[in-house]
């Protein structure tokens, strides 16, 4: 039996051989670290996993984590991963870092997506909201506690919200948006990182009010009744694919990136994985429940990304 | 007079204890058919032999399934030798002092502490100071120092009720102290340290907390092939899926979690042959 082992060995190592032999010269290998947001992730995996089955790129591993945009910020301008998954901008603190750091990226559009204020389907008196009166409810201090005090000919009726948690890139948008900065926002509502607590508590109670991603909506049709959002003296717009899609669904339309470090385009399975996210990001976003950006924008990217980049990639 | 009211207090005391014991088991009820009643149909060979995947009627567990196999085998390499000699040590050669005393209190305490701390802790020391990265070293790694206190007073107990009169009859037969320990006090401890460990093991099994924190993926599409790769574990897809807006991925999250049941049940189920069986044999 022990006279065996070195013909199995050399076998081994004959496969070994030819496997690396027939994978030919044009097949990528290595791999490509993504980390960042939940909002983001639906796309990045759907993106991964189109990627994945394409013949020359069998040998690329691509990982994706789910640590918040914030979380993921911290660990990709320590370099330890390719790319961010982000559900807002970067902000002066986390670019400051990236300089202190030497980390330089670009940051991509991929998708839209509109937060969307919801309440309980049995609400029938809610026809839309302005920014000014969601500014009302949602300021720190806030006095709002029944629907009378947004609007004297609504109801009496107890308001009760909910909202993501304060880690969230959601949160910090909408805050931004609608309290002017980012972060501020009364503190007396149910918070909750996982979006389908929310959807729950808002379709059990009947004065609700929150807030989430259109993907969370879409879903929950069904259970939860859309705000038309009213700004300025435009008419009020619901949030639609549409109305996402040509920037009328305002102000509560984001957009949500990818941001690539400059190190990391270097590797050749790094830039082909943008390469093919921007490529098909239009498809898969939709599929996943977002809303894609328009395709000149997917184009203007990758050109950004192909010239501006990888021109400073070769400095 | 006296007596009938004592019979009949006696009466009511057992009936509480029945209805918290049938309470607590209805309500583990509701959860498995609950549970079961979402997940079943998405039970199949596919879903245990799929990559995650956008589509939940082509998602399955694969890579969470053999990284928590992987976690939990490289967590039970390091944490069985470890928590053995540590208990060995403290109850049969430590001197009993001041800081043996501060090591068992530490334990208890250790025992305690929410797991997610052993992540935060599993980040700084092993993924970042040691540069493991988020690799099956640093999950497995965390997670036995999570199970390490809970399984070092287990086997400290299961030591400690060996019979004096063993130890004293091996003593009176010329035997050294290492002989008493390696032939008598260890195996009559085994079927104990045994159940301590795979009762720690199941817990870990069920972590996420740590795992996040220490980049536990959620998704990736190969299998680790070593002990530094980058791995999932089933409670971290089970959350994925239960975060996500469809309530297909819910169905999906629910099969998860039917097959880690099975997968602690088995473990479990194998605490208690190997107890039997070991206790057999030592009598």
């Amino acid at each position: 039996m022990s006279k065996r082992i070195p013909f199995v060995l050399a076998g081994i190592l004959g496969l070994l051989i030819a496997s690396t032999g027939f994978a030919g010269s044009k097949a990528l290998r290595g791999t490509v670290k993504v980390d960042g947001s939940s909002t983001v992730f639906p796309i990045t995996e759907a993106v991964a996993e189109e990627f994945g089955k394409v013949r020359e790129h069998r040998r690329v591993r691509v990982t994706v984590g789910v640590s918040g945009t914030g979380g993921g910020f911290k660990k990709f301008l320590a370099g330890e991963t390719d790319i961010n998954d982000a559900s807002r901008p970067i902000k002066q603190k986390e670019i400051d870092k990236a300089r202190k750091n030497g980390v330089q990226y670009i940051e991509l559009p991929v998708a839209y997506d509109g937060l969307s204020v919801v309440v309980n389907k049995k609400n029938t008196w809610v026809d839309y909201l302005t920014v000014a009166e969601l500014h009302k409810i949602w300021k720190p201090g806030s006095t709002i506690k029944t629907w009378k005090d947004i609007r004297s000919n609504w109801p009496d009726q107890k308001i009760q919200l909910y909202g993501p948690g304060t880690d969230s890139g959601t949160f910090d948008y909408f805050t931004e948006v609608i309290n002017g900065k980012s972060q501020v926002s009364r503190s007396d509502f149910t918070k909750s990182e996982d979006d389908n607590v929310l959807v729950k508590g808002v379709a059990g109670d009947k004065g609700s009010l929150g807030y989430f991603g259109f993907a969370y909506y879409v879903e929950n049709k069904d259970k939860l009744k859309v705000v038309p959002i009213k700004q300025g003296n435009k008419k009020p717009v619901a949030p639609t694919m549409t109305t996402i899609n040509n920037g009328s669904y305002a102000p509560l339309s984001r957009p949500i990136f990818i941001y690539v470090n400059l190190k990391s385009a270097k590797k050749p399975e790094v830039r082909e994985f943008i390469r093919f996210y921007l490529k098909n990001a239009k498809e898969l976003a939709k599929e996943v429940g977002y809303v894609p950006l328009l395709d000149q924008d997917y184009q203007k990217y990758l050109d950004k990304f192909e010239t501006d980049f990888l021109k400073l990639a070769q400095r | 007079m006296k007596r009938t009211q004592r019979k009949r207090k006696e009466q009511l005391f057992i009936w509480i204890c029945r209805a918290a014991t049938w309470s607590a088991i209805a309500i583990l009820l509701t959860l498995l058919f609950h549970v079961m009643r979402e997940g079943i149909e998405w039970l199949d060979l596919q879903f245990l032999d799929s990559f995650p995947s956008r589509k939940p009627e082509r998602a399955g567990i694969k890579s969470a399934l053999w990284g928590s196999v992987w976690l939990i085998g490289l967590t039970a390499m390091i944490s069985i030798p470890l928590s053995i000699a540590s208990a060995l040590y403290l109850e049969e050669y430590a001197p009993k002092n001041r800081w043996t005393r501060i090591i068992e209190i530490n334990l208890a305490n250790l025992a305690a502490m929410p797991s997610i701390l052993y992540g935060l802790l599993g980040l700084a020391i092993f993924v970042r100071y040691f540069d493991l990265e988020s690799s099956l070293w640093s999950g497995s790694l965390t997670l036995s120092l999570l199970v390490l206190p809970v399984v070092v007073i287990a086997a400290k107990g299961s030591i400690r009720s060996v019979p004096l009169s063993i130890r004293e009859g091996a003593y009176a037969l010329g035997a050294r102290r290492w002989q008493v320990v390696f032939y008598q006090v260890l195996p009559s401890a085994l079927p104990g340290i045994m159940t301590g460990i795979i009762l720690a093991l199941s817990r870990a099994m069920g972590e996420t907390a740590p795992l996040i924190m220490v980049g536990a993926l959620s998704y990736i599409a190969f299998l680790p092939e070593g002990p530094s790769d980058p791995f999932t574990a089933l409670p971290v897809q089970i959350y994925n899926w239960a975060s996500r807006p469809q309530d297909e991925f819910h169905g999906l999250a629910a099969g998860g979690i039917i097959v880690l049941l099975i997968l602690l049940l088995t473990l479990n189920a194998g605490a208690v042959f190997i107890r039997e069986k070991l206790q057999r044999y030592k009598s």
